[in-house]
């Protein structure tokens, strides 16, 4: 391929970062990589607003009494790390930033459908923002990021109306990116680009946008309820009155179950380009890799009452939806299998993206099989609302989306920056942020198994060890988080400039500049390739500016 | 898109309303509806969650719903119900006459329908007021006491029951009033359109999405109507 080989032009060309200047040509325009920036900023200034609230959780909990906060104190801190990361870092992570950049070239188009809609998203984010941000300089909430009636509605004498419409106004944020997606990439996929020549990148954003679309609406007419009930005094979820809290569980999860895949399905989406590319071999089973993203995503809707198996819901409907809640196993296992399979015989790489990879393909399955635990009725009463809970959630969400996020930025920096970023730093990021998460994490789930509850501040002597362990590795989870940064911010000055294509991957993002044109192609590409052809870049180095090492 | 090569066909046709990342104007269209029905759905999944909390008490509170329903004017109603089926009529006159050129067609039909949305928002203030001077609205000062349940003349209907009734259907008639008035919205810009003249039988988009707004936002009605007005009527 003559792209791979194509030489860096000392003068730059002109590109979607150097053609307008000014804070102006940033905060009116509508293409969508720089939209993709712009949430890049705003998701990492919030993902470091809740890794502190992480980060005072786990000083307090490093001692059994609860000495560094007061009781309160910690009730908000556990709230707002929660409401922050689930709904103004992970659920815009991938989809905001990846996906705003890559769908649109890696199917060929010019910009997602609706450029100004786009827009519109990332500005409703951003006023959601700076209201969840005044709400918690103001006071915060402690309701937990559940929101659980009647203790949200009669009860809790915090700002939880002013967090509740924070969170309905991102809601339409998440769900215009979602709407742009789908129509996107229904209507502007470019001559050749057949659906089962998309990338995998791109079924997954198609099934997270379903799930986008259709969930968050209920819960901002959840919202809207608990608000109203909270500001007028209503009934319709305290029992006093003849309402039914249940049936605000219910509503709240059947969005924040799915919500869970909107995280995971993308960085799903990141792994299979990933994978492909550092094994240089075709996807193995690309249709059943593909199809299982859909299959989530319908799953995903139908399990969501496994998180009040002892909320009270009659035993039959507690038997079906632990059904359920085993059948979406049967997509995610289709998936890692695959992967697996794609790495046999495969000529692989570890370079920082794949290492990346590896340590998700890890903690999801963890993850996983412990979600297969908690959605067995009889272990599930036994660890509801424990550390297993948390240990398995994280596992999925931080080891499994943040992962996913974090491989993701690395093997598209050369395309979104037009730099390289330092390989060796790389690498000892990930293996730092691998280390940190399992010490972190992984003690937890022995501390819920034995019996901590969450949401405590202070805990019985004999669980402290595991707690230090925890605090431990949450400081060192921390500097791999940072690394990146400083590294990323560095490599834009001072990183060797990037190729366009500088792992010789296949899909048609890299067939254009790094960094692109402002219409991502100086033609309309005409596909007629299936994706992930790896055959005939098989031979070629993963990597022609790293180091030999290996 | 099509699998053939679309290489700019209608290149050389100059079309001021075609957005730069669209190949030609049909894909533009496409797009645009698919967006319209796409919101839809999601439109659909928000008063969703309406529509199970009203059928999980309506199955609970069963009669004293049928008492708090009769509080309402039928044939206030009815007659909101009849002005919105016209509404829908003249939409589709007006997609019908921008699709077909006719421009005074056009802007009548989208006059008229501005009217008939202000005749519907006219009638429901009526009915608000009267929920107000009643003390029907869920609140500190909400009164039901003393109703009877019909069919049962020795039962009197349970107040805090009721209360949910009503405070459900503040919030979907609410509800279902914003997106009138975001509709109106719409119907307003388009009309300052049509007299612009920007719509042709070539570039109609806007009209036909906008239609599609305002049917779903009446279908929404035919559902209220029946749920909270008519699910108790015999005498």
């Amino acid at each position: 391929m003559s792209m791979a080989s194509a030489s860096i032009q000392m003068v730059e060309r002109e590109n979607y970062l150097n053609k307008h200047y000014g804070v102006g040509s940033w905060l009116f325009t509508t293409d969508h990589k720089r939209i993709a920036l712009l949430y890049l900023i705003s998701i990492t200034f919030f993902f470091f607003i809740g890794g502190f609230f992480a980060l005072l959780i786990r000083l307090e909990l490093l001692t059994p009494a609860g000495d560094l906060v007061q009781a309160d104190t910690y009730n908000k801190l556990f709230t707002m790390h929660g409401m922050v990361m689930i709904f103004f870092f992970l659920i815009p992570s991938i989809p905001a930033v990846l996906g705003n950049f890559l769908v649109p070239m890696m199917i060929g188009a010019k910009d997602l459908a609706f450029p100004r809609i786009n827009l519109l998203s990332w500005y409703l984010y951003i006023i959601g923002g700076v209201m969840m941000l005044h709400c918690m300089l103001t006071g915060g909430v402690d309701t937990g990021w559940t929101f659980y009636v009647p203790f949200s509605t009669a009860f809790s004498n915090t700002k939880v109306v002013e967090a509740g419409l924070a969170i309905f106004v991102t809601g339409f944020s998440s769900i215009l990116t979602g709407l742009n997606f789908v129509v996107t990439i229904h209507r502007m996929r470019a001559p050749g680009m057949t659906w089962s020549r998309l990338p995998l990148f791109i079924w997954a954003h198609y099934a997270t946008s379903i799930i986008q679309l259709l969930g968050t609406p209920v819960i901002a007419i959840t919202i809207v309820l608990v608000a109203a009930e909270r500001a007028l005094h209503l009934g319709i979820f305290d029992p006093k009155l003849g309402g039914d809290p249940l049936l605000f569980q219910h509503l709240f999860w059947f969005y924040s179950h799915p919500a869970v895949y909107i995280m995971i399905l993308p960085a799903m989406g990141v792994e299979s380009e990933i994978i492909a590319c550092y094994s240089r071999k075709r996807i193995f089973g690309y249709s059943f890799v593909a199809f299982s993203s859909i299959a989530i995503a319908v799953f995903g809707f139908l399990v969501w009452a496994h998180h009040m198996f002892v909320a009270g819901i009659s035993v039959y409907s507690a038997l079906v939806f632990s059904l359920l809640s085993y059948l979406v196993a049967i997509p995610s296992a289709v998936k890692v299998f695959n992967w697996t399979a794609t790495m046999y015989k495969g000529s692989i790489h570890y370079d920082a993206p794949m290492l990346y990879a590896f340590g998700f393909i890890g903690l999801f399955t963890m993850g996983g099989l412990t979600g297969l635990f908690l959605a067995a009725l009889g272990i599930d009463v036994h660890v509801t609302d424990t550390y297993f809970v948390i240990a398995h959630f994280h596992y999925i969400m931080v080891g499994g989306a943040v992962m996913g996020y974090l491989g993701g930025m690395h093997f598209w920096w050369p395309k979104i920056s037009g730099r390289l970023y330092p390989e060796g730093w790389a690498k000892l990021a990930a293996l730092i942020v691998f280390i940190g998460f399992n010490l972190t994490f992984f003690p937890q789930f022995i501390l819920g198994y034995v019996g901590m509850p969450r949401r405590y501040y202070q805990y019985p002597p004999e669980f402290q060890v595991l707690n230090v362990l925890s605090t431990a590795g949450a400081t060192i989870l921390g500097v791999g988080y940072l690394l990146p940064m400083v590294y990323f911010l560095w490599s834009m000055r001072y990183g060797k400039p990037a190729p366009d294509n500088p792992w010789n991957a296949a899909g048609l993002e890299w067939r254009t500049a790094s960094p692109p044109p402002t219409f991502n192609f100086d033609e309309e590409p005409v596909v007629t390739w299936e994706a992930y052809n790896y055959d005939e870049l098989k031979s070629m180095p993963v990597n022609e500016e790293a180091p030999v090492d290996r | 898109m099509t699998d053939s090569p679309v290489v700019a066909v209608h290149g050389e046709v100059e079309n001021p309303a075609l957005l730069h990342h669209f190949a030609e104007p049909q894909q533009q269209r496409d797009a645009a509806s698919l967006g319209m029905w796409v919101f839809l759905g999601t439109e659909i999944m928000f008063f969703g969650g309406l529509f199970c909390a009203y059928l999980i008490y309506r199955r609970w509170y069963f009669g004293d719903w049928g008492a708090a329903s009769k509080t309402l004017d039928v044939t206030l109603g009815a007659t909101n119900t009849a002005v919105l089926i016209c509404s829908s009529l003249t939409v589709v006159l007006a997609v019908w006459a921008a699709k077909t050129a006719r421009r005074k067609l056009l802007i009548g039909s989208l006059l008229l329908t501005l009217v008939l949305g202000f005749v519907f928002l006219g009638i429901k203030g009526i009915e608000y007021k009267e929920k107000f001077e009643n003390h029907h609205v869920p609140g500190p000062s909400f009164q039901f006491n003393n109703v009877k349940i019909p069919g049962h003349p020795d039962q009197y209907a349970n107040p805090s029951h009721a209360e949910i009734y009503f405070a459900l259907y503040f919030i979907m008639t609410g509800l279902h009033a914003l997106h009138m008035i975001i509709g109106i919205g719409i119907f307003i810009w388009l009309t300052t359109k049509a007299w612009e003249g920007r719509f042709t039988p070539d570039y109609n988009t806007p009209v036909e999405i906008g239609g599609l707004y305002w049917h779903f936002v009446d279908i929404i009605w035919i559902y209220l109507f029946p749920l909270l007005y008519l699910i108790d009527r015999h005498p």
